[in-house]
């Protein structure tokens, strides 16, 4: 045995269980709101982690139980289970997963060597590859014009039929950030969008309840310690400032600030994307510079973008920059204070 | 009340004090054999100036000081030298080093010794008795306190080190407890050596005992005793000091640089034993805990084995499965029962499986950066192991992987249960021995060259003289034909012969000059890296 001899008892896997928990409020609030469908794709999502998880050991000869059982294949799986359109055939989330569980994470040399999210490259190949399923969300409970019941969500999953003369535009509808974007191009105010019933108080009906599912999950990690508040608080920030200045700028085409913050996937990354360790920066300065450039880019992809959220790709854009912002944000060691 | 700074980072791990604080300490009997390794300090052994079979009093100078940084070792009590051989020691290395072995003749009969004015003493006179007394620092890093002290006059502060962050330990506590007008004593002749402004005594705030017997003992003295939160690792020195002053020891610098000294309080108890009583370093408290019956504080003779502090703590229980001489935070584990204590040795942990599991297996990092919470250094722990892994020596220097204390919180807190100092080891280890090869290469190369150039010189001079001798017989030759009176040779002759003393003198402040400029044209950048 090697000193210290004693530990502190903590794992990566307690660690990772501890996020997986944080994420229920949000998920319980999902299920709410929109229905069950979601816990199919996550159910999905997670399976396919772990069964890509253990071939991936397998094949690159690593130990699998220690692995399966760190949690961190699962919290990939769930992350990217929530980014997706929970009414999409079985096989978009599968693909995703799998895409994401081999090649971002054991290409690169498994836990710990990733550069990129997974879950963020998973999605990012989804949406390049299979954009229309993409944009098939579920409509919050009561807003649909039709609503499907769970045994007909399933069928069209695992199916991939509706029933009888029903459309999937019937029962989907845009993201509330999508809805925005296409509803300011018909050169709608932005008063006029707002008060549409897709929208609630602060962003989209419905989906702005998840974002505070999120919220409270995320004061559970950071309660915990799990994260630390630079990461989660820096982007937000950042998110607010420019989506402020902008509606400062022009309030009749740029949504309010509060909007961005409840809109879209900006509370999921703030608190569970941004804080992954493994692809977030190790210094104090360079998270403040990484979920700045993230809450930056979040909004112009957002705004000026294709994609229908801009939380993905900002997120991938600042994996990029991790390794050059840890090398010039190094902080001077003890006894080097004075030093120039 | 003083202002209390802070560190960054530390950690609090459970402390395991109360095991073995409790207990007044005991003085253990003379032991069936003691092994005195020659090395017990850093810098060079002490060179041995006894044999087998020599007869040896207590307290008898067994060992001498060798060099600039050595400590004197001393027979613990009398008895017969029966060897002086390799013998196995608790070093991470695992190697067996040279000791005396002694065999006590159970009369414990002292030479001749007396306590001594040491304000009569001149600084010089009192340091050399200290360095011939075999001093060390006794908070676990052995650094002679000669050494310590030469430098150190009219300071700005001196610091005692009570703090004794390391859970299990409780030496300093007993100590302190015990012996604090002794260890006021041994202040007093630290301040008189070193005339230092403040005079400050570090203890943490876990040991209430040892705080007020230490404020006691201090009353009117101008000591202050500055009681310090708990938490691990605020005994280090540097710790201690910008706990106590604000101040940072500069990175590769010693606290002298900024003004400071510090000492460990069974260094001043050592001291005063010393210049009080003229006793000699031969024993020291140690700490006997964990796996065993009744732990407890024993004041053992250097050199005893472990095996017996451990009976005298009640023995160790049945699930006990080895050693940790140290702290478990930074000691090492043996196996070995028969190793003996050295002047360094404050605590020895009897281990099981219940009290330090083995860790899980490790698993890779990620990044998760609690080891930068908790290092007091202040370094990127995550970066040092990253690059350490890698052999990437140079970067994991220029990332101040010698700044680390090797205090052991990142691998405490690491969940992914990486040892992370033993890569931290490993790569400072590999750093020293490049340095060793490259020295060693380039001293072989300027000898090789240097020897090239000889060769080139004698030649030349061999010709020079082959030229003047035919130079010289021509003249001759000359003379002879116009018939003249023949010249008085004078040449060579001219010159007195020179002194071959004088010569090799002047050879070898030429060789040294010659060597300088070899040395510079072949790494302009030695210059650089030493400084």
């Amino acid at each position: 045995m090697f000193p210290p001899f004693t530990t502190q008892a903590s794992s990566v896997r307690e660690i990772m269980f501890k996020v997986l928990l944080a994420l229920l409020p949000g998920i319980a609030l999902y299920v709410w709101y929109f229905g069950p469908a979601i816990l199919v794709s996550i159910t999905l999502a997670s399976l396919t982690a772990l069964a890509t998880e253990a071939v991936m050991l397998k094949l690159r000869r690593r130990p699998l139980a220690p692995f399966l059982s760190d949690n961190s294949a699962l919290l990939t799986a769930w992350l990217l289970a929530l980014s997706i359109p929970p009414l999409a055939p079985w096989w978009l989330v599968v693909v995703g997963t799998m895409f994401a569980i081999s090649v971002a994470k054991h290409l690169y040399g498994g836990l710990g060597s990733n550069p990129f999210n997974p879950a963020m490259v998973g999605y990012a190949v989804l949406i390049i590859s299979f954009p229309a399923y993409m944009t098939h969300w579920l409509a919050p409970q009561g807003l649909g014009q039709l609503e499907l019941n769970f045994m007909q969500q399933l069928g069209y999953i695992f199916g991939g039929h509706f029933p009888a003369g029903v459309t999937v535009d019937a029962v989907s509808m845009a993201t509330p950030l999508d809805t925005l974007k296409t509803q300011l191009h018909s050169a709608h105010s932005m008063g006029d969008i707002l008060q549409m019933p897709v929208y609630g108080n602060l962003g989209g009906k419905g989906s702005e309840m998840v974002a505070l599912g999120f919220v409270i999950g995320g004061i559970y990690l950071l309660a915990n310690r799990i994260i630390s508040w630079h990461l989660p608080l820096t982007f937000l920030a950042a998110l607010f400032a420019t989506a402020g200045a902008f509606y400062l700028f022009d309030p009749a085409h740029y949504a309010p600030p509060l909007f961005h913050w409840f809109s879209g996937a900006a509370m999921l990354a703030a608190f569970f994307i941004l804080t992954d360790p493994v692809t977030s920066p190790t210094t104090i300065r360079g998270k403040f510079i990484f979920a700045a450039g993230a809450g930056f880019l979040t909004y112009i992809i957002r705004v000026f973008g294709g994609f229908p959220d801009g939380v993905a790709f900002a997120t991938l854009l600042m994996n990029m920059c991790v390794p050059l912002i840890d090398a010039y944000t190094q902080p001077k060691v003890f006894g080097k204070k004075g030093e120039q | 009340m003083r202002k209390l700074h802070t560190f960054h980072g530390g950690i609090h791990p459970a402390e395991h004090k109360l095991e073995s604080s409790a207990q007044p300490s005991l003085r253990a009997p003379l032991p069936q054999r003691l092994v005195l390794p020659l090395k017990q300090h850093i810098g060079s052994a002490a060179k041995a100036l006894v044999q087998a079979g020599d007869k040896v009093l207590k307290g008898q100078l067994l060992a001498a000081a060798e060099g600039m940084l050595s400590a004197a070792i001393h027979a613990p009590t009398s008895g017969t030298v029966a060897a002086i051989d390799f013998h196995a020691v608790a070093h991470p290395s695992g190697l067996p080093e040279l000791c005396i072995v002694l065999q006590p003749d159970g009369e414990d009969r002292w030479l001749e010794h007396a306590g001594f004015d040491y304000r009569a003493l001149p600084r010089d006179e009192l340091l050399n008795r200290l360095r011939d007394a075999g001093i060390v620092g006794l908070g676990g890093a052995t650094f002679p306190t000669h050494v310590k002290l030469n430098n150190a006059q009219h300071i700005q502060t001196l610091i005692l080190n009570g703090a004794e962050c390391e859970p299990w330990i409780t030496t300093d506590d007993r100590l302190m407890c015990e012996r604090a007008a002794e260890i006021v004593q041994g202040i007093e002749i630290l301040r008189y050596l070193a005339q230092p402004a403040d005079t400050l005594i570090g203890i943490e705030d876990n040991k209430p005992q040892a705080i007020a017997a230490m404020q006691q003992a201090c009353a009117g003295s101008g000591i202050e005793v500055v009681v310090i939160p708990t938490l691990y690792p605020s005994g280090g020195e540097k710790q201690l000091i910008k706990i106590l002053t604000g101040k940072e020891v500069p990175s590769g610098g010693r606290p002298l640089n900024i003004g400071v000294v510090c000492s460990n309080v069974a260094t001043a108890f050592a001291i005063h034993r010393m210049v009080n009583h003229g006793e000699p370093l031969i024993s020291r408290l140690i700490t006997v805990t964990g796996n065993v019956k009744s732990p407890r504080n024993i004041e053992a003779l250097i050199g005893t084995p472990i095996a017996e502090l451990v009976q005298l703590a009640g023995g160790a229980l049945e699930d006990a499965n080895g050693y940790i001489v140290g702290g478990p935070m930074m000691g090492l584990e043996v196996t070995n029962a028969q190793l003996p204590v050295v002047k360094g040795s404050n605590c020895i942990i009897v281990k099981s499986d219940k009290l330090f599991p083995a860790p899980p297996p490790a698993l890779p990092c990620i990044r998760c950066t609690r080891c930068v919470q908790v290092c007091p250094a202040e370094l990127q722990p995550q970066d040092l192991y990253w690059f350490a892994r890698a052999k990437n020596l140079g970067k994991a220097q220029s990332y101040n992987l010698f700044d680390c204390i090797e205090c052991g919180a990142c691998s405490y807190v690491c969940p992914s249960n990486i040892p992370l100092v033993q890569y931290y080891r490993f790569a400072k280890s590999e750093i020293w021995a490049n340095e060793r090869d490259k020295e060693a290469a380039n001293l072989a190369r300027e000898r090789h060259e240097f020897h090239l150039l000889r060769i080139e010189r004698e030649k030349q001079d061999k010709a020079d003289k082959l030229a003047q001798k035919e130079k010289a017989a021509l003249a001759a030759k000359a003379a002879a034909a116009t018939q003249a009176q023949p010249i008085p040779s004078q040449p060579a002759q001219s010159q007195p012969a020179p002194d071959p003393a004088t010569v090799s003198a002047t050879d070898a402040v030429a060789i040294d000059a010659l060597r300088a400029q070899v040395r510079e044209i072949a790494h302009p950048e030695a210059k650089h890296t030493k400084e």
